[in-house]
């Protein structure tokens, strides 16, 4: 890694309004029926609203089974979205069949969480990598040539293209996994949770391959992580993600430095940082339910919510330490805090900026 | 640091062997430590570096491996004991928390059930008197309605709740070690934090020696007095939890530091990955197991290097209670607390928020 630009060259955390976003994502809802009457449907993603413009990483990130992952799983259309429209490269995607998606699934890739089984274990890496050329229509010979390349530039040894996805470390796996993605060509990539089954030392070095590659090739990438320290390192934009839906989105440096959500502000308050003198001094932003250390408990107030029954209201109601009458009834609507800066939240009582 | 009394827990030259079809693989080798009550020895170290096996090996639970050295809880030598004297000590003395609360409990049983049938085992108690103790534990971890809860199954809990069951079953018979092998790994950020607050809780009312085993260091920062650095199989360096952090002495936790992204780091400093992959064990290095990965190994000079390779570095102490495994070890650092901040194009602002 011989990069030393802190920042892409492409977007450092503006969004540009006024060109066209590579990827629009409007109102997406997607609903997974209950089990034949025995459970309620579950509302995964409930009207999700972001864009993704080229060249530019957005983060999304929350805790488990808030969304983020569908939302990932509909853009590269491996799901259908249930109401609302994404565009990619200005073209309505989201209820295209399978034959109209071919032609544009080479501009969109994804890299997936667990390298090992996302590798065919019967299939040799050259066969991995060429696979999406030959679908889009390359030769064989063509397809091999072009893997060589790809190997070389995901940091791999191109000689080792006939080996098998098992004679490789997990970072290495990694590594094949982007050079599949990027096979085609993409405009845009989709990573989920592209690091967090690799360990402490090898992550560092993905990140720093999956920037480079940023930076060589202009792509733009739509990072899925639980890990803030990963997507604060990575990602232009952020979008917090709470039971379905987006809580705040903005550039970074802003969400990160002043959250104005108070789930964006627990969870960041949670994180652990790897330094024992702050953390003796650091308080943690503690949310409703909690069990009390004291064993007094609550019952009913404090439940983390479930997307097959979100609590009315803003869904983070009953977790949120600054909630009120009007929070119970009304279902806040994600807005600019300050115009023009990209930020939005949806909280009747955001943090002042 | 109660240095004056005996530590809890007295590990010497713990060595685990285990017959692979492939040969022996020496998952630990030649381990030291101590624990003392009250104190939380942080364990790191990364996929294969042998912090789990060392875990159940204390536990007795390693299962067919060869075990060599001593273990001494509490004056009592563990290692070569009859399975029927540890079955008495596992659960009673010394009790584990793993990281998957689901497949550690036992789907077909309530999680009462579960708690009561330790204390039953271990006490010999009545079966209510054991079920009034299991209620009493679960109110105890911050359980809501402990009675009722107690007729639950697991999968009627949340991750983070059965992770609190798993505590109350471990500390239903008042250990004096608890051994927590990643517990909170599978869980939430916000999650994690009330855990880790519960076991510090615990801890302190029952003056608990706690094993944490982490890949996480900000996990470690925030919990650990000590910490044990390992790596393949070996301890590469042990020392109280502020000096690792601010001076690490081994070339591998310095690397392990800097290839964090960090929340904290307002520059978004470009990430300094650690080269290479963790090491095969079946295939041990004669010398250190970090020198291939090593950037102090590969800038020495020949006869340095040729030691690192070839010779194995023993613990050596480097300063009052900080011992290190290297040839070359890093000086103290000049800059306590943070030690990003050699690098020569990165210049920190004085001013941080």
């Amino acid at each position: 890694m011989t990069s030393t630009s802190t920042s892409p060259p492409a977007a450092a955390g503006s969004p540009r309004q006024d060109a066209a976003p590579l990827l629009a994502v409007h109102d997406v809802t997607k609903t997974f029926p209950g089990k034949r009457g025995r459970t309620a449907p579950v509302r995964a993603v409930d009207g999700v609203r972001f864009e993704v413009a080229a060249g530019e990483t957005l983060g999304l990130v929350g805790e488990s089974g808030c969304g983020k992952t569908t939302t990932g799983r509909m853009i590269v259309r491996l799901l259908e979205p249930t109401s609302g429209s994404i565009t990619f490269g200005g073209r309505d995607i989201s209820h295209l069949g399978p034959r109209e998606l071919r032609p544009l699934r080479r501009h969109l890739q994804m890299v997936f969480q667990d390298p090992y089984s996302s590798l065919n274990p019967r299939q040799t890496v050259a066969r991995i990598i060429s696979d999406p050329l030959l679908v889009q229509g390359s030769s064989a010979a063509d397809a091999r040539c072009r893997a060589a390349e790809l190997m070389e530039l995901v940091g791999l040894i191109p000689e080792h293209l006939d080996r098998y996805p098992h004679e490789f470390s997990g970072g290495q796996a990694q590594r094949i996994g982007i050079a599949r993605a990027l096979a085609t060509r993409p405009r845009l990539i989709i990573a989920d949770e592209p690091v967090s089954a690799l360990d402490v030392s090898v992550q560092a070095q993905i990140v720093n391959l999956m920037e480079r590659l940023r930076n060589e090739l202009g792509l733009a990438y739509l990072f899925i992580a639980h890990d803030l320290s990963v997507v604060k390192r990575v990602c232009d934009r952020v979008a917090v993600m709470y039971l379905g839906r987006i809580v705040e989105i903005g550039p970074k440096h802003q969400v990160y430095t002043a959250p104005a959500h108070p789930y964006t502000r627990a969870l960041l308050s949670a994180v652990p940082l790897p330094d024992p003198v702050a953390e003796r001094t650091r308080e943690r932003i503690t949310l409703l339910g909690e069990p009390s250390p004291s064993s007094q408990l609550r019952s009913s107030r404090g439940d983390p919510g479930r997307p097959a029954a979100p609590p009315p209201g803003c869904t983070f109601h009953p977790r949120c330490p600054k909630a009120q009458a009007r929070c119970r009834t009304e279902a806040p609507v994600l807005t600019d805090t300050v115009p023009a800066t990209g930020r939005r939240v949806a909280c009747h009582f955001p943090e002042p900026a | 640091m109660p240095a004056d009394t005996e530590p809890l827990l007295s590990v010497r030259d713990l060595t685990v062997t285990f017959a692979t079809k492939d040969g022996p693989v020496r998952a630990v080798d030649a381990l030291s430590f101590d624990i003392h009550r009250g104190r939380t020895l942080g364990i790191v170290g990364e996929s294969g570096s042998g912090k789990s096996v060392t875990s159940l090996a204390v536990m007795g639970l390693h299962n067919g491996a060869e075990v060599t050295g001593s273990v001494v809880l509490d004056g009592r030598q563990l290692v070569g004991l009859a399975e029927r004297d540890l079955s008495r000590l596992r659960g009673r003395r010394m009790a584990m928390v793993f990281q998957d609360p689901l497949s550690s409990l036992h789907p077909y049983y309530t999680v009462g059930e579960q708690i009561a049938e330790h204390h039953r085992v271990h006490f010999g108690s009545r079966r209510s008197a054991a079920r009034s103790r299991a209620i009493d534990m679960l109110a105890e971890v911050g359980i809501p309605e402990p009675r009722r809860r107690a007729g639950a199954y697991p999968h009627q809990f949340s991750g983070g709740m059965r992770q609190r069951v798993m505590i109350a079953m471990a500390l239903v018979c008042e250990p004096d070690l608890l051994i927590a092998d990643e517990p909170t790994t599978a869980l939430d950020v916000t999650v994690q934090a009330q855990i880790l607050e519960l076991i510090a809780r615990l801890q302190e009312e029952r003056s608990l020696a706690v094993a944490m085993i982490t890949h996480d260091l900000g996990v470690v920062a925030r919990v650990a007095h000590d910490v044990l650095v390992m790596y393949g199989g070996r301890a590469a360096e042990q020392a109280p939890v502020d000096a690792v952090f601010a001076s690490p002495a081994h070339p591998y936790t310095r690397g392990l530091l800097d290839s964090l992204p960090r929340l904290d780091d307002p520059e978004d400093t470009p990430l300094r990955a650690v080269p290479g992959s963790p090491p095969s064990l079946l295939t041990p290095a004669p010398g250190c197991a970090f020198a291939p990965r090593c950037p102090r190994a590969a800038a020495a000079v020949e006869e340095d290097r040729e030691r690192c390779a070839h010779l194995r570095p023993r613990m050596a102490t480097t300063s009052g209670s900080h011992t290190v495994a290297c040839h070359l070890p890093l000086g103290p650092a000049t800059a306590p607390g943070r030690p990003r901040p050699e690098h020569p194009d990165q210049i920190r602002k004085a001013t941080s928020p």
